[in-house]
């Protein structure tokens, strides 16, 4: 008896909190399918009485969001694969070696996910135009490279620590080099952890919007969130080109979270975890 | 090749790129501070003690996003925390979909925050938002609210917001580790006739605890330090009033050109989480919580 009011109070709750959780999902994919005339009238009309796709037509003609969507990939995709490369060998080493500075360089790892990272930002802005990398791609592509080394490397060392040295040692014997145990042996062995670290790497870029709203306001060059940002600016009462904006940038992560989410959820916790 | 070498070559590129396109310009940051530097008047940079530090503290936006952060910080966590743990408990045991459920529940950590603001900104919509419509349909309210342009809703409504933004990262540390608490304990309470609340107090929570101190931590100070929900959200209005200091620095930054003002809030944070950081490794003792 006891047990099943506490069992029917649980569904009740989890029923409850994943309709709450669905619902600003589902209203915005809604508010993005109805007509301009249905989206401001009342009473409100919680499944649309006529669907159409030309809020989603109307964004694509009254911007380069074709473009956007491109850049978006461009700068995600090829920063998150330099930063799998370039945390791999620091997390590599952290994990195997202990050296003099090796908990000093941990410290100033763990460090930057604590200290309110704006303080660079300015800075950072001036550093790029001198650079001359004001709206050009490769700012993004190298910061965002930069951002994600440190939380890379604390999460595949954790990885690497899950995994015996034992493994490379003997193919060490057998006579293969340190690099090329760790790309042949442990590497593989890492395929989860790597797959995970690049997906969460993917969807920090993919997301970030004020480095790139520092950096860029050429219009071709602009990310997903920048274009946005500018549309909030410009069209603010226009909310079906502004919904079908969001739908659309939210798909590729929330895709992707749907195909990889046990993986990441176990790459997330167990990276953190074993710290 | 020896160890030497090994370590250096995989040391050197993370390192590098990291002192130098996030430490050095942090530390620029920090003697901005001290300066006067505006963008638009870059010939007229010079030292100005802490006529910065003086500004903020008379600038009566900068003492309310002083308070707003206090607010938003405790009332977000605590919130979260709480949702988090009763559904990571409620998710502990297997069941028929639960795989399924955690992908429509926890999604929300693969948004941006600035485009989870700029949802639930069309949501608290006064005019034509869905709350306001659901609040008159299920007769709870009688007349439209503005919620986010009256300054009495508005930092309740973005911490609403942020709650349901942070629960899933709660959710998704807590379960981790409740999985991890041998069944073993649980056999020995039962027999002991251990009824369901005192097995959670005395065998679950204790067993999560370095769990529950290191995330709370650290969700802490990211909430303090991440701007973007409420820049999507509100942007700070009205008048200010939903500012916290990582929104009214970078307020600073984008909008005012001002890096000197922006740098000495950033400063201030960093004294802030300082202190913070000290107070709550004092008082929990969290040593072995683990670093990260």
């Amino acid at each position: 008896m006891k047990k099943n009011i506490f069992r029917s109070g649980k569904i009740i709750y989890l029923a409850i909190y994943l309709l709450i959780m669905i619902f600003p999902l589902y209203w915005i994919v809604i508010t993005s399918l109805k007509p301009q005339k249905e989206i401001f009238s009342f009473p409100l009309k919680y499944w649309p009485e006529h669907m159409t796709l030309d809020n989603y037509i109307h964004i694509f003609k009254i911007s380069k969001f074709h473009i956007y969507i491109g850049n978006s990939l461009l700068v995600s995709i090829v920063s998150a694969l330099i930063v799998l490369v370039i945390a791999t060998l620091s997390a590599y080493v952290m994990a195997r070696f202990t050296f003099r500075g090796h908990k000093q360089i941990m410290m100033a790892f763990i460090a930057t996910q604590m200290l309110p990272g704006f303080v660079a930002l300015a800075p950072l802005y001036l550093m790029m135009s001198s650079m001359n990398l004001i709206n050009n791609r490769m700012s993004l592509i190298l910061m965002y490279t930069v951002t994600l080394i440190p939380f890379t490397t604390i999460m595949l060392r954790g990885f690497f620590q899950r995994i015996p040295a034992s493994l490379e040692e003997a193919a060490m014997i057998d006579g293969c080099s340190r690099w090329s145990a760790l790309l042949r042996i442990i590497i593989p062995v890492m395929l989860p952890g790597i797959a995970s670290s690049f997906i969460f790497a993917f969807v920090q870029n993919w997301n970030e919007l004020f480095l790139a709203v520092m950096f860029i306001d050429n219009d071709s060059l602009k990310t997903l969130p920048v274009a946005m940002n500018s549309f909030i600016l410009k069209f603010d009462v226009d909310w079906g080109a502004m919904s079908a904006g969001a739908v659309l940038s939210i798909i590729p992560t929330v895709l992707i979270f749907a195909f990889a989410q046990k993986f990441i959820v176990e790459g997330l916790t167990q990276g953190a975890e074993k710290g | 090749m020896n160890n030497r070498k090994i370590i250096l070559t995989g040391l050197i590129p993370a390192l590098l790129l990291v002192l130098v396109f996030t430490y050095y310009p942090f530390l620029r940051g920090i003697i901005m501070a001290f300066q006067e530097y505006k963008l638009f008047n870059l010939s007229n940079v010079h030292f100005i003690g802490i006529d910065n530090f003086k500004n903020a503290f008379q600038d009566p936006k900068f003492i309310m996003a002083l308070q707003n952060s206090a607010y938003w910080v405790f009332c977000s966590l605590i919130l979260q925390f709480l949702l988090g743990l009763t559904l990571a408990l409620m998710l502990k045991r297997k069941f028929r979909g639960r795989g399924i459920y955690q992908g429509l529940v926890f999604y929300s950590w693969a948004l941006s925050g600035f485009l989870i603001g700029m949802i639930w900104k069309w949501m608290f919509n006064s005019q034509i938002g869905v709350i306001n419509d659901l609040l008159l349909r299920i007769g709870l309210i009688h007349q439209r609210i503005g919620f986010l342009s009256e300054q009495k809703w508005a930092m309740m409504s973005v911490i609403i917001a942020n709650v349901w933004y942070g629960v899933a990262f709660f959710a998704i540390m807590l379960l981790a580790a409740l999985q991890s608490v041998p069944s073993e304990l649980y056999e020995a309470a039962e027999m002991d006739g251990a009824g369901g609340v005192r097995r959670l107090w005395n065998i679950t929570l204790p067993y999560i605890k370095p769990t529950i101190i290191s995330t709370l931590m650290l969700r802490a100070i990211w909430i303090f330090n991440d701007p973007s929900l409420i820049y999507g959200l509100t942007n700070g209005g009205p008048a200010g009033s939903t500012h916290i200091l990582s929104s009214l620095m970078l307020e600073h930054i984008i909008y005012g050109g001002d890096y000197g003002a922006a740098s000495a809030i950033g400063i201030i944070m960093i004294v802030i989480l300082l202190l913070y950081t000290i107070f709550f490794l004092s008082v929990t003792k969290a040593e072995k919580a683990g670093e990260f």
